[in-house]
């Protein structure tokens, strides 16, 4: 949970490694204005639909989860906080016991759940709340009906999207064991329906088979893994879950992330070289998905060409966004800023990106807004708690979150993905009040 | 632990937030983990505020948690008072930062800085964000408010004062209400002070003292605070919340009381619109609608006695999440004979509503969920607050415009007297098909889907029975088919027939 005695990073400058070598990273500590990784609650719980996500936390985490979900309150969600009191602060077999009663009324209540996270938050890692034993215990209790797993997506152990990873990761020690050595591939993080099935249909074409997905969408039908698996990371913020696959004998197909045509191509095509398929078939399979990304991404050149770009950090899809938007649309990105730099799985994107961004990683968040202020840029990529401040000084803002809620992955949705950065344009010039 | 699907109220450091929002000049520095920070975006996307809230936070993660957190705290608060310059600042900790007791309020005195710092004590494992509200609001007019003083009695010659105490940032139209009832005040020849915590700075709490009596908006933000000003300056303070005609008339005498004046003969004059509107004819389809009411207390008590008494609707079940003000809550049910519900359990809130099939829900945003799903109109009358609570246009809930705007928003969700009729008489016409909604919300309104059956009852029912169901209009069927199950039920009758369906229609016909 915690590591005490963990030194904090140096402030300053350091020396970049990787591909993009020769730009120098600032590394920033300060407030951070980001999401905890409770918040991939609101999709993993729509994505993966027999699942339940229990938050053991307080009255915070309940209304951070409302407050982000904002309008997406549609139907009963599949989600809940198990609210810590002040009497479950008195002493932990108390709360323990607790717990087994709420989780018991939940099951109660929702006959349909076969998987159920226990999510931790940050107050309950600092009481040392062992969620760990408690999914023991309580998978044994259910067993076979409901099946209990745990994980952290605590503001003091994630960072928005590693909620989602650590999610993943808790999910690979169940997945079942692949025997054999038979190839096969893994896509790697939580894909709109459509994006999936898009996906489906281009590694049939591309004779790269047989595929599977984490998160699969139910819980109860989780892939396969094995010496075979071969992966493809679907999101940049995967970590965890790759080095949990990797144990589990997978291994990892390092390449760009599918954003763009030229993402979308780079990340198949790395698929497509472990398979040994020739390039012919690659050129047949891909085409048409290219020339319609290509023409989509057209219809937004003109408004996004030459603009200049600056990203507060968030999701990790910072740097992928950055290079989609400077090779395929001809933006500016001036800063960079994202929560951690993964430099081993973004190695492709970092060699991609232009010399002059300058990457920030970590947050002061009142410094980089100096920095946002001074650059001017034509647009700026930030959280929801910046964007209207930054509209009334007269900044044109793209909510980030909104990349993450979106299916903004593969050829047809490169267009979508560009128009998300066109649409603040387009408005600021078409309002003339 | 407290199993929650939503809440009603945030943690109280989010009150603190929405008072220090409010007021200008203050700064909060909170110790609070990584991702705390989300409260931000309800200020800047809910309410649309051009300005970030004057918050920093201290964001630890846990590598500092092995190190010096405290360190960290006055490294963000040194920094804080550097960057803005408040003229006070409020330091304290969020649900986690209490748990590791670095006591916010301490550091912050070592660090010597030139402004007054108010330490906060928000116990977030006990508290709500009301709560923290009210107690923030305190400590800074405790702060602020100055000596003991023995009111002598107001010079004649000059006009009455007084301070208007409770709107905050993220308040359910506080905006307008200052707007509408500073108006009132002044026609009445009543100066204010000092507003607060809306657009006050430290400074003009100082000015507090200059008041003769203070108007407390919303108990549950201000009371507490307008309590110790009862003590300390002797200033008394208003128990009328003027949310309604006869609410806001009734607040009128009382504040001319403490003013000195005399009791003001005006009704609202030609502008105010609800007595006519009620009394005016189309209004009988109004009569006796069964009503649910919920959300905070100050306005779920206004809305039963608005209800009740000026548009003639039947309260049925009335509601407060604000667990501090149970007491009134269950004395205004008493008086509309109905049972009070004492909860911020939303899921209990739904059963109830489930239970008691009103023809209208006047709830929060919550209640607003509850009867989309259900099929039963909704208005929404109190915090917690949504986007849509902040309307570009003048919308305030006090005062006799606030009366105005009462009317239109409870009435428009209802079918209109003479359309329910027509729907009744001839549904079987084409365009009367399920799911149309009422005429007035404009074609492209969609009405909600009906709603699935709560609870399926034992009792079948036979096939032209079921038929005969059909016709019975979308709005109104849910509630037939529960009834008539009902009355199935506690008969013992096992298949429900035409004859049966009938009979429960006479059973339950009021």
């Amino acid at each position: 949970m915690t590591h005490p005695g963990a030194p904090r990073e140096p402030e300053g400058m350091a020396p970049g490694a990787g591909g993009c070598a020769d730009t120098p990273v600032l590394r920033e500590r300060g407030q951070r204005e980001v999401f905890c990784g409770l918040t991939g609650i609101i999709w993993l719980h729509r994505k993966i639909q027999d699942a339940f996500f229990l938050v053991v936390g307080s009255r915070t985490c309940a209304h951070l989860l409302q407050s982000a979900a904002g309008v997406m309150i549609f139907a009963e969600p599949r989600f809940a906080t198990a609210i810590i009191e002040e009497r479950d602060l008195a002493g932990l077999a108390d709360a323990n016991e607790e717990l087994d009663r709420v989780v018991t009324r939940l099951i109660q209540r929702r006959p349909d759940i076969r998987m159920l996270f226990l999510v931790g938050s940050c107050p309950s890692e600092v009481i040392k709340l062992d969620l760990s034993r408690a999914a023991q215990r309580l998978s044994q209790r259910f067993s076979p009906d409901v099946r209990v797993l745990n994980y952290s997506g605590s503001g003091i152990e994630t960072t928005f999207t590693e909620g989602e990873d650590a999610c993943l990761a808790a999910l690979v020690p169940e997945m079942p064991a692949e025997p054999g050595t038979a190839r096969s591939l893994l896509v790697v993080g939580a894909l709109a329906e459509v994006v999936e099935d898009q996906f489906i249909r281009l590694f049939a074409a591309l004779g790269v088979g047989p595929v599977r997905f984490l998160p699969s969408r139910r819980a109860s039908e989780l892939p396969a893994v094995g010496d075979g698996t071969r992966f493809l990371l679907a999101q940049p913020f995967l970590a965890g879950t790759a080095r949990a696959l990797e144990a589990r004998g997978a291994r990892h197909i390092p390449a760009p992330f599918p954003l763009g045509e030229e993402g979308t191509t780079a990340w198949l095509r790395a698929a497509v070289e472990v398979w040994g398929i020739g390039e012919e078939r690659f050129a047949q399979a891909t085409a048409q998905g290219r020339e319609r990304a290509r023409a989509a991404l057209a219809n937004h050149r003109a408004t996004l060409d030459g603009k200049s770009i600056f990203f507060f950090p968030d999701s990790q899809l910072e740097v992928p966004l950055a290079r989609f938007l400077s090779r395929e649309l001809g933006m500016r990105p001036l800063e960079i800023g994202t929560p951690y730099l993964h430099r081993q799985h973004l190695a492709h994107e970092l060699a991609l990106l232009p010399a002059a961004a300058k990457l920030v990683e970590g947050q002061h968040v009142d410094r980089q807004l100096d920095r946002c202020r001074e650059a001017r840029p034509d647009m700026t990529v930030c959280g929801l708690g910046l964007a209207n401040p930054l509209e009334a000084e007269g900044l044109t803002t793209k909510w980030s979150i909104e990349l993450v809620f979106s299916p903004i992955q593969g050829y047809d949705q490169a267009g979508d993905l560009a128009g998300l950065f066109a649409r603040p344009l387009v408005r600021r010039g078409k309002l003339k009040v | 632990m407290q199993l929650a699907v939503w809440t009603y109220e945030g943690p109280p450091h989010v009150g603190a937030m929405r008072i220090a929002t409010a007021m200008q000049g203050v700064h909060y520095v909170l110790h609070a983990p990584q991702g705390d920070t989300y409260a931000d975006l309800l200020f800047t996307m809910i309410e649309r505020r051009e300005k970030r809230p004057p918050v920093t936070w201290t964001t630890f993660q846990a590598r500092d948690l092995g190190g010096d957190t405290a360190e960290l705290f006055m490294e963000a608060a040194r920094d804080a008072y550097a960057r803005f310059q408040p003229e006070a600042m409020l330091v304290g900790a969020s649900c986690t930062a209490e748990l590791i007791q670095d006591d916010p309020g301490g550091l912050a005195k070592t660090l010597g800085l030139p402004v007054p710092v108010v330490p906060l004590e928000l116990p977030a494992y006990q508290r709500k964000e009301n709560w923290g509200a009210a107690e923030t609001f305190y400590r800074l007019v405790r702060a602020f408010a100055g000596p003991a003083q023995t009111r002598a009695p107001r010079d004649p010659a000059r006009a009455p004062r007084c301070n208007i105490l409770g709107p905050t940032a993220l308040g359910f139209r506080h905006r307008d209400d200052v707007a509408e009832v500073t108006k009132l005040l002044t026609g009445m020849g009543i100066e204010v002070v000092v507003t607060a915590p809306m657009g006050a700075t430290p400074t003009d709490l100082t000015h507090l003292r200059d008041a003769d009596f203070n108007v407390v908006l919303y108990p549950e933000i201000a009371q507490v605070a307008a309590e110790y000003l009862k003590r300390q300056l002797g200033q008394p303070y208003t128990r009328i919340v003027p949310i309604g005609v006869g609410a806001t008339r009734d607040f009128m005498a009382e504040v001319a009381a403490f003013a000195g004046l005399p009791v003001p003969l005006t009704d609202g004059g030609d502008a105010l619109r609800l007595p006519w509107y009620a009394r005016s004819v189309d209004s009988n389809y109004l009569t006796g609608k069964r009503i649910f009411i919920f959300g905070d207390a100050t306005h779920a008590i206004a809305a039963a006695r608005i209800a009740q008494e000026e548009l003639g609707f039947a309260v049925v079940g009335l509601g407060t999440y604000s667990r501090e003000f149970g007491r009134e809550i269950r004395a205004a049910a008493e008086k509309y004979g109905c049972e009070a519900l004492i909860s911020d359990d939303y899921l209990e809130v739904e059963e109830r509503i489930a239970a008691l099939q009103p023809e209208l829900v006047l709830g929060t945003q919550m209640e607003r969920h509850i009867a989309k799903k259900l099929g039963v109109p909704c208005a929404v009358i109190s915090a917690p607050v949504h986007v849509q609570d902040f309307p570009a246009r003048y919308a305030p809930q006090m005062g006799f415009e606030g009366a105005n705007v009462i009317f239109d928003t409870w009435v428009h969700p209802l079918m209109m007297g003479l359309e329910e009729h027509l729907l009744g008489m001839f549904r079987e016409d084409f365009e009367f098909r399920d799911g149309v909604a009422p005429s007035h919300l404009g074609h492209g309104a969609q009405a909600e889907p009906p709603a699935a059956p709560i609870a399926v009852g034992p009792a079948s029912w036979v096939h032209e029975a079921e038929a005969e169901l059909r016709k019975i209009p979308f709005f109104v069927r849910g509630k037939a088919r529960r009834n008539t199950e009902r009355f199935a039920e506690e008969r013992g009758i096992a298949l429900i027939t035409l004859e049966t369906l009938y009979d429960a229609k006479a059973h339950f016909s009021r």
